[in-house]
């Protein structure tokens, strides 16, 4: 049973930590290590700009993109995979030309990608009345009514992707920062994205479950609680394009998106300090003090910094900020975070199989509260497959965060491994004899969940101007956690600084 | 003895679905169409219940040592059934449905007649209105909790020779039990005792060799002895022989027939290796059997020939076995060779040498694993491998039967920039089969062959690269990683082809 340190993080609550030893000076300050502070170092070192420092929690940096490896394959313990990025996604293509994913330029409208990195064929399957059907949205036995939604629903879709506010912006784009702010769109952030389906007559059960599907799987929530305008997001926004493959093809790895955390902090290894607790930032004038916990010394040093970026999740920023204004204070709780829990099987070989499609990348469960399994040897090229792992996600969004946060706590290694079994055995009935070995991340605090209002609310506003030396870098100032909007955040602070600094650069944004 | 007779209709009940399952069920797998398989079973042997109950009538004396004995025969008859058409559809595949839907009447008819004689050996236990309703519902309770245990719990647990078998014991066991509860009315009792164990034995020993059995049977669906099997950890290996045809296959598809076999390694590898002269290293991959190696060292110019196939027990079995070592006249032992059992992608990737030739010979996209052999990314890796002047042929399908998937490999190759040579042979074993040439410059037929070849020649050269309008060129998409559209050309062509 793996998970963040969170004895380590729950030391915040308790704040007896030892008085910092020393004070260093630098430049800037990164707090956080996921994708969002990775995307803000990546950018500085990008620029020209070394002095700065980045300190991870953890004892590695990824964030939500890590990884696990054994003999067999590297898994991901978190996000795995990368939509084809869209023209707007400025520093997710520089990102992907330097990691040489992306084999053109940055701004090619339709670049080619290294083949090895795009999901290979199949991609995806559904699990649905004892077979396989290939693709995630259900197709056999579907009735006429249900088709005729299916078309609506689509259509709509298709309509929005082209769709531009009075502002001449897209109606959804990623990063989100650069969707139209048009009235008209901004509306749909007042209801959820079922309300949504059932205002637009649509009732099919295939559909509600196919769009309920998505939420629970880019938000970990039910669709019930997701701002529509969010759902929408996720249907309406991703245009990306590629030489050679459809446009809803995915960048993928064996280890997920570890493998690009990895690749981008190539250039800025020895700037980064793992196992390091930042515990209380003070704002004073001209710096911002970090003091940093180095656990495992259990000592503390206070880094005097000319510009900070707060790359952490926002509800810590309420336990470390000295003297928090009480508007950040409330943007930070006012953010619900989704518990999640990914499991990875290593198997002897690969399990059994009910009939219909054969194994894809990604394999859905209709019938099932858990969102399915990828395969980590997906994208080996080997022709036969022997042993090979499973990471198996379970955003636990049917009940609430709280209360599931507790279950995901209180549940023992026995008894997630037994649920997860049991759903496993009814595609896959020799399940238990492959499995070698089973271990399982708890995610207490996965991601935010962009609930109705989040989008208009003031605590995204508050989140996105702490002060002119300290910058916010999480994907929670997004509203939702995608590797566009980390980086996005990331690179976007990053340039804040740099600016502050005088530096010259190239926008990324 | 009244709950004993009636568990036994509870038991007779379930048997007598159970066997109209298997008919159905293993007829729906070895003939397909399952709603018309499942209709016409269901049919028949309902029919047949209903002549069951009609011939009731004619029993009149003993009723209850006929009964015993319908209850050896249903057991005997349907416990064997399973077993019985999987022999049948091996062995000869014209009667098959003959048997079955005779089987499926006989089995009705006894079931037809055992529910009339159980009324009436009850009936002097019972007033009609409770016999009618007991009988009935324990009728129908045993039809409710076999129909579940099939599907759910016996067919995925048992199978069907094994299934079949079981309920056959469980036939007899009622007969059994019938004959102890009224040994004292029954007369020639040893009789019925030396028959009923005699069931009771045949259906056990049954049980405890059905899987010799119905390996046998399997074997039999190749037409000829089979001489060797093995399962590796990646294939199953057969071969088989008839009189001086030995016969190579590879999880059930035919990979050579030593009568043609020559023909189609002919024209494999002469037509691209005479075109590279003084071709010195050769690489193979796939092709574990050394019959393409074989034709390759007739080449005085080779020096090193790299032989890559995945399973090192192909080539341990080419290499030792005397008639194989025969066939590819010791090519697996030859001083020039050097054998590689790895995946062919990937040894691939991190090989460093020059080819001035190179055999790609798998078998054929049947799937989403092999079809990564026929990628783009794959023919790129190779292309890499060969010198300046090298060439690779490559092994494609036949572009007569399965024109679309022999164009897409074509075009597949071209897509990485390399030029392409198509050309095709006749094979009787396989067909029209195809090849292509794939090179850096433009490639050039050979003019002439060395001597002692059977099939190519310097006349029939010009023939093997005309392609007919039948099976000319056809526009595909590229076979790349991320979109597999050779696995699904292939699938969609070959199944047409089925019979």
């Amino acid at each position: 049973m793996l998970g963040p340190m969170f004895e380590r993080g729950h030391r915040l609550r308790g704040r007896d930590f030892p008085a910092p030893s020393e004070t260093r000076n630098i430049d800037v300050a990164i707090i956080g290590g996921g994708v969002g502070g990775i995307s803000a170092a990546w950018k500085l070192a990008r620029s020209g700009f070394h002095d700065f420092r980045l300190f991870e929690l953890e004892d590695e940096v990824g964030g939500n993109a890590r990884a696990g490896q054994n003999a067999v394959s590297a898994y991901p313990w978190g996000a795995h995979y990368l939509p084809l990025p869209g023209q707007a996604a400025r520093a997710v293509r520089e990102m992907l030309v330097d990691a040489q994913v992306l084999l053109d330029a940055s701004d090619a409208t339709v670049p080619r990608y290294d083949e090895r990195y795009l999901c290979f064929a199949p991609q995806e399957r559904l699990y649905r009345n004892g077979v396989w059907q290939e693709g995630l949205l259900p197709r056999t036995g579907i009735s006429k009514r249900d088709q005729t939604q299916y078309q609506g629903f689509f259509q709509y879709i298709a309509e929005l992707k082209q769709a531009r506010g009075r502002d001449g912006r897209r109606a959804f784009d990623i990063p989100m920062a650069l969707s139209s702010r048009d009235a008209d769109f901004l509306a749909l952030d007042r209801l959820s994205m079922k309300a949504f389906l059932l205002r637009q007559g649509w009732d099919s059960e295939p559909l509600h479950w196919y769009v309920n599907y998505a939420c629970r799987d880019d938000y970990g929530s039910d669709y019930a609680e997701v701002s529509a305008w969010a759902g929408l997001h996720y249907f309406a926004s991703r245009d990306g394009r590629a030489q050679d493959a459809e446009s809803d093809q995915v960048l993928t790895w064996p280890e997920g998106n570890a493998w690009l955390v990895r690749k981008m902090r190539e250039g800025f290894i020895q700037q980064i300090e793992t196992g390091a607790l930042v515990f209380r930032v003070e704002q004073g004038r001209g710096h911002v003090d970090i003091d940093v916990l180095q656990v495992a010394q259990n000592r503390s040093v206070r880094w005097r910094a000319k510009q900070a970026i707060f790359a952490a999740p926002a509800f810590v920023l309420a336990h470390v900020l000295a003297n928090p204004a009480a508007e950040i204070q409330a943007a930070a709780r006012a953010i619900q975070y989704a518990p999640w829990l990914v499991a990875n099987l290593s198997l002897r070989a690969l399990p059994e199989e009910r009939s219909g499609a054969p194994l894809a990348w990604d394999n859905v469960l209709y019938d099932s509260s858990a969102l399915g399994y990828v395969v980590a040897t997906h994208q080996n090229l080997r022709t036969y497959t022997g042993p090979t792992v499973l990471t198996y996600y379970w955003a636990l969004s049917n009940e609430a965060p709280k209360a599931a946060r507790e279950r995901l706590w209180n549940t023992p290694w026995s008894g997630w491994a037994e649920q997860i079994l049991r759903d496993l055995e009814r595609p896959h009935p020799d399940i238990r004899r492959q499995v070698e070995r089973l271990d399982i991340f708890r995610w207490a605090h996965a991601m935010a969940r962009p609930q109705p209002g989040f989008l208009t609310s003031a605590v995204r506003q508050q989140l996105g101007q702490l002060s002119a030396r300290l910058h916010f870098a999480h994907a929670d100032a997004s509203g939702f956690s995608l590797l566009e909007e980390a980086n996005y955040c990331g690179v976007a602070a990053a340039e804040q600084v740099l600016r502050a600094l005088k530096l010259r650069f190239a926008s990324s944004i | 003895m009244n709950i004993a007779l009636l568990a036994s209709v509870f038991i007779i009940a379930s048997c007598g679905l159970i066997y109209e399952l298997i008919a159905g069920a293993l007829s729906s797998y070895l003939l397909g169409d399952s709603v018309t398989q499942f209709s016409t079973v269901i049919g028949v042997y309902l029919f047949a219940m209903g002549v069951g109950s009609y011939l009731s009538r004619f029993v009149v004396k003993g009723v209850v040592a006929r009964f015993i004995q319908i209850e050896l025969l249903v057991g005997l008859i349907g416990g064997l059934s399973a077993l019985l058409l999987f022999l049948v559809f091996a062995y000869l595949a014209a009667p098959f449905k003959l048997v079955l839907y005779g089987q499926v009447l006989a089995v009705g008819i006894l079931v037809g007649l055992e529910i009339p004689l159980v009324m009436r050996i009850l009936k002097q236990h019972y007033e009609f209105k409770d016999l009618v309703s007991q009988v009935l519902t324990f009728d129908y309770l045993g039809a409710l909790a076999v129909s579940l245990a099939f599907p759910l719990i016996l067919v995925p647990r048992l199978g069907l020779t094994h299934t079949g078998l079981v309920f056959g014991l469980l036939n007899a066991l009622v007969a059994a039990w019938a004959l102890w509860l009224f040994r004292k009315e029954l007369g020639g009792l040893r009789w019925l005792q030396a028959q009923c164990a005699s069931v009771i034995l045949v259906l056990g020993l049954m049980l405890v060799f059905a899987n010799r059995l119905t390996n046998h049977a399997e074997e039999s669906l190749y037409a000829d002895e089979v001489i060797y099997r093995e399962t590796t950890p990646y294939q199953r290996i057969v071969l088989t022989r008839w009189k001086d045809d030995l016969r190579l296959f590879l999880n059930h598809n035919l990979q050579f027939s030593s009568r043609d076999e020559y023909r189609y390694h002919e024209a494999l590898v002469h037509p691209g290796l005479q075109a590279v002269p003084g071709a010195r290293r050769v690489l193979v991959l796939g092709g574990g059997d050394g019959l393409a190696v074989r034709e390759v060292l007739k080449y005085e110019s080779v020096e090193a020939v790299t032989l890559v196939d995945l399973d090192a027990r192909m080539t341990t079995l080419f290499a030792q076995n005397p008639m194989l070592r025969a066939l590819n006249k010791e090519a697996l032992r030859s001083p020039k060779l050097k054998i590689v059992n790895d995946d062919a992608f990937l040894w691939l990737e991190r090989d460093q040498q020059y080819y001035d030739f190179v055999v790609v010979d798998f078998p054929d996209p049947t799937n989403f694993a092999l079809g990564k052999l026929y990628s783009s990314a794959f023919y790129r890796l190779l292309e890499r491998r060969l010198t300046a002047r090298g060439l690779a042929v490559i092994q494609a399908t036949s572009p007569l039967y399965a024109r679309q998937s022999y164009w897409c490999i074509v075009n597949t190759i071209q897509s990485t920039g390399l030029k392409t040579t198509p050309y095709h042979a006749l094979v009787p074993s396989f067909g029209e089969w195809g090849y292509v040439i794939a090179s850096r410059q433009t490639y050039a037929p050979p003019t002439q062959y060395l001597p002692g070849l059977r099939f190519v020649s310097s006349e029939l050269t010009p023939a093997l690269f005309r392609f007919p309008s039948d099976m000319g060129p056809v526009t595909t998409q590229v076979n790349r990683l991320n979109n597999q559209a050779l696995v699904h050309y292939y699938e969609a062509e070959w199944q047409h082809q089925a019979p």
